[in-house]
């Protein structure tokens, strides 16, 4: 088969397979190739794969088939100690016996580093993170962000090219998780490293990553910048997933001008655009982000189609109107609005119409 | 008014109480009831165990027995220089014979012969003689103031002449077959005063056969030692005019008689009984364990004795105790040393797969737990005897000539190869829970920042470990160090341990004290240890579980 590798690639996972039990495959099929600099985030359920994928990539599993090359060599035969791959684990894995300067200070004397050496490289590794203070303290003696930093710096401090990242901040709590999120991508853009960001929480993926890989039942479902993902979903699993979504079910009636005409379960029409559906009589799930439904009509095109709809629920959340709606057959339609001044407050048992842009709403498989 | 409330003083409670007494009320209760639940437990603990090892620690140095049963003769004993190399005077020996004879009637001379035996070999067969000869000696005098005149014959009339008549009368009063006790002996207050050493002896007379023989004092005759300590009262010419009661006739009768009578010489006659009595060294080592508290044991429990010059260490082919606690502890290092080698991997091995084949592995782990010690340690007999079943393989496999069978048996090794065996789930088991909490991630991230598998393992894993190790040698050092069954049965002579020679003194050679100073030693021994071990390590550093 051709060389599918890329020039630039830097990790490269080619047809990767993984299985524990030689029944069931873990991974299915894995490619991927990321180049230098890039900070990429694996997304997904838990058991869809990705953590497995990571731990293939550091090196403490092995691929059941495929090839995982790095910087165009496959590694697939070196040991993890010898990839020089940066890990930074979700219990922070601070050695507990040694001091955060012992800690830091570990990777660097494996690799035969002298005394002086390692201790400036110990201390700007720790100012990076603002925890210069903090060299002769216990791991237990720092709080859950402070260990992280540490755990951050400790992968750092020896100056791989590639740092892995294993739900790094899933102990923290939110506010915690918001500052270290942007603390992590400058570091990671300063610094130059790429990095494989392993979460299953899409708001950390989406704002923190360069390109996010959707995994599911151990494939990716799709592998894109936040943006694409998020707006162009690819097929109906990565619309649920990232985001919040609404969703119809129907067929197609007529493809036309890049535009499909749907006709819904309830009979009702809409207008969508296709995204894999094909032909007409297709099934379809039809997938509308919340923001994007409209109920004031002056700001619908005239010959936009439109549903009925019944406010359930009206919740007032600050910034943004949350109201659940009837739509065509489903209770839990959800739109949201912007809290504005002309923005018209519903009531519950309130009739409308909604509608929205045809590019707004993709109908995916089914 | 001044006397308002002030608020300098302490803080109040609603009820005007202060705060705190308020506060001690309120958690005396939940201490009270903590301490009802542990109550059962504590007390439990208390009688079978804390009261039992205190009593033994006391017998590790007591040593009443001396002076209880020869009171007069220790007290006369303490004047004497047994660095002179004489015999100590016959005042003494004259205590001794009064000792010695109420010591037989109460047969407690075999117990005190036995005690000091444990010091001067010889001396439990010197008190068994004289105890049955020394009722010779006081017949003599008996004889003659019988003959002198029946009167002394009788035990009615030496009641009479020694008893009060207050006592005098309830004893007639008396019926010894009703179920109401003897009336308790009283002396005459005229006597005491003219016949001193005759009215202490009987009084011991009297309290003897009322209160330990239960008999009728009225109808039992005195001891010939009361005729002896007549006679030597007799012999100081007391002025026993004033006395007018019964027996006084006889007395003075018997006052102008005596200085006639044939006498004894205690001195003499004790050298008659067993020349031993003139043996300095019989004298000195009653006087060295006359005091109520002794050394005697402890100094025995590390090789030495005492000596007229303090202590001095023993003779080197009579030195067992050092040789022995230095074994002792020589092997149960090398049986903890062999159970961390062995324990190590299974524990982490049994730490580190499913939980499922983990469980099923931990059974047979606990198995040994579930066998009887005694059961194991036969089963080792067969596996290591001369003909047992490793000797047998080794030979079969070629490995060993049949000539040149190994000796796995009967000597440490025996002990050492059955014991680590025995103690191994000790080791396991804390060493398991503390490996347990290790999560595998520290290892990854060892690898993970360039550490081959050893240095992960020994920088990483190994020091978090450590908890494991400590709690694991502690529990098998100290059960080890006190371990008796095992060493017993397939230890032969060369591989017993320092329990065994307790054991030894507690059922075979009854030397309570001996075998309570070792143990004393040996449990010092051990909080010695558990002490450094917690200056070193760290007692914190010990975990048994999570």
């Amino acid at each position: 088969m051709a060389d599918t590798s890329n020039a630039d690639a830097f990790v490269e996972f080619e047809r990767v397979q993984k299985s524990y039990d030689g029944e069931n495959l873990v991974v299915k099929d894995l490619n991927l190739s990321m180049p230098k600099g890039e900070f990429l985030t694996m997304l997904g359920p838990s058991g869809s794969g990705k953590t497995t994928c990571l731990m293939m990539l550091a090196g403490f599993e092995t691929a059941t088939h495929g090839d995982i090359r790095l910087d165009g060599v496959s590694i697939n035969n070196i040991p993890p100690h010898k990839r020089g791959i940066g890990m930074v684990f979700q219990n922070y894995a601070l050695f507990p016996h040694m001091t955060v300067a012992e800690n830091l200070s570990f990777p660097l004397e494996v690799r035969k580093m002298g005394k002086s050496d390692r201790e400036a490289k110990i201390m700007r590794a720790l100012d990076m993170v603002q925890m210069g203070d903090f060299a002769g303290r216990r791991p237990s003696q720092l709080s859950g962000g402070q260990q992280q930093r540490i755990a951050l710096s400790r992968a750092l401090v020896f100056e791989p090219e590639l740092v892995l990242m294993d739900e790094p901040l899933g102990a923290l709590d939110k506010q915690l998780r918001e500052t270290l999120q942007f603390e992590i991508t400058n570091l990671a853009h300063d610094l130059g490293i790429t990095v494989v960001y392993v979460t299953h929480d899409q708001t950390e993926a989406l704002t923190m990553s360069d390109r996010v890989a959707v995994f599911d039942d151990g494939r990716i479902q799709q592998l894109a910048p936040p943006d694409k993902l998020y707006e162009e979903p690819e097929n109906s699993f990565v619309a649920q997933f990232i985001g919040e979504n609404n969703t119809l079910e129907g067929k197609v009636k007529e493809i036309k001008d890049g535009t499909a005409l749907i006709q819904l379960d309830g009979g009702e029409l809409i207008d969508a655009q296709p995204v894999n559906v094909t032909a007409a009589g297709d099934r379809t799930r039809v997938s509308i982000r919340p923001e994007r439904v409209e109920y004031n009509k002056d700001r619908l095109s005239a010959d936009a189609h439109t549903l009925k709809a019944e406010v359930l629920e009206f919740i007032y959340m600050g910034d943004i109107f949350r109201t659940r709606l009837r739509v065509a057959g489903t209770d839990e339609f959800v739109i949201k609005t912007r809290n504005a001044p002309d923005v018209e407050r519903l009531t519950p048992g309130q009739q409308i119409e909604i509608g929205w842009l045809p590019q707004d709403c993709r109908a995916l498989d089914a | 008014m001044t006397d308002a409330a002030q608020n300098t003083g302490p803080m109040m409670a609603a009820d005007g109480t202060t705060l705190k007494s308020s506060l001690n009320r309120a958690l005396r209760r939940q201490k009270l009831r903590a301490l009802m639940l542990i109550a059962p437990l504590l007390i439990f603990v208390l009688v079978t165990f804390i009261a039992p090892i205190a009593d033994m620690l006391f017998r590790s140095v007591e040593n009443q027995i001396v002076s209880d049963t020869l009171p007069s003769t220790t007290d006369a004993l303490k004047d004497w220089d047994s660095s002179a190399g004489d015999i100590p005077a016959p005042e003494v020996f004259d205590a001794l014979y009064t000792d010695v004879f109420i010591a037989q009637e109460r047969k407690l001379h075999t117990r005190l012969g036995s005690r000091l035996n444990y010091e001067l070999t010889g001396v439990s067969s010197l008190f068994r003689k004289s105890g049955r000869k020394v009722e010779d000696m006081g017949e003599v005098y008996q004889d003659q103031f019988e003959d002198l005149n029946p009167f002394w014959k009788d035990a009615e009339n030496w009641n009479a002449l020694m008893g009060s008549d207050a006592w005098l009368g309830a004893q007639n009063a008396w019926d010894p077959k009703s179920e109401t006790a003897q009336p308790a002996f009283e002396l005459r207050e005229e006597i005491v005063g003219l016949l001193p050493q005759t009215a202490e002896v009987f009084e011991i007379f009297a309290d003897f056969v009322q209160n330990e023989r239960e008999r009728n004092l009225a109808k039992t005759d005195p001891w010939a030692l009361v005729y002896s300590a007549f006679y030597d009262d007799l012999r100081r010419e007391p002025d026993v005019s004033s006395y007018g009661g019964t027996g006084a006739a006889e007395m003075l009768e018997a006052m102008a008689a005596v200085s006639s009578f044939e006498t004894v010489d205690t001195t003499a006659a004790f050298a008659d009984i067993d020349k031993d009595w003139h043996d300095v060294e019989v004298w000195q080592t009653i006087q060295t364990y006359s005091p109520h508290f002794t050394s005697g044991y402890f100094l025995n429990a590390v090789d030495m004795k005492k000596s007229a010059d303090g202590p001095e260490m023993r003779p080197d082919n009579e030195q067992i105790y050092i040789k022995l606690f230095v074994r002792t502890l020589f092997m149960s290092l090398v049986i903890t040393g062999s159970c961390i080698l062995l324990g190590y991997p299974v524990a982490w091995i049994l730490a580190n797969l499913p939980a499922r084949t983990a469980n099923l592995l931990m059974i047979l782990v606990l198995l040994p737990f579930w066998t009887s010690l005694l059961v194991r340690t036969s089963a080792w007999k067969v596996m290591l005897q001369q003909q047992g079943v490793i000797n047998d393989t080794l030979v079969w496999l070629g490995l060993v000539a049949d000539d040149s069978r190994l000796a796995l048996i009967n000597n440490q090794t025996g002990t050492i190869i059955a014991m680590t065996h025995i103690l191994l789930p000790f080791m396991i088991l804390p060493l398991y829970s503390v490996m347990k909490t290790i999560p595998p991630s520290y290892l990854r991230a060892a690898k993970s920042l360039g550490a081959t598998n050893w240095t992960a393992f020994w920088r990483v894993y190994f020091p978090q470990s450590v908890p494991g190790i400590g709690a694991g040698s502690i529990l098998v050092f100290i059960l080890s160090i006190g371990y008796y069954i095992t060493p017993e049965l397939v230890g032969g002579t060369t591989g017993t341990f320092i329990s065994n020679r307790i054991a030894y003194h507690i059922s075979s050679s009854l030397n309570w004290g001996l075998a309570a100073a070792l143990g004393a030693i040996l449990l010092a021994v051990v909080l010695g240890l558990y002490w450094a071990y917690d200056k070193i390590v760290g007692i914190d550093n010990v975990k048994l579980g999570g």
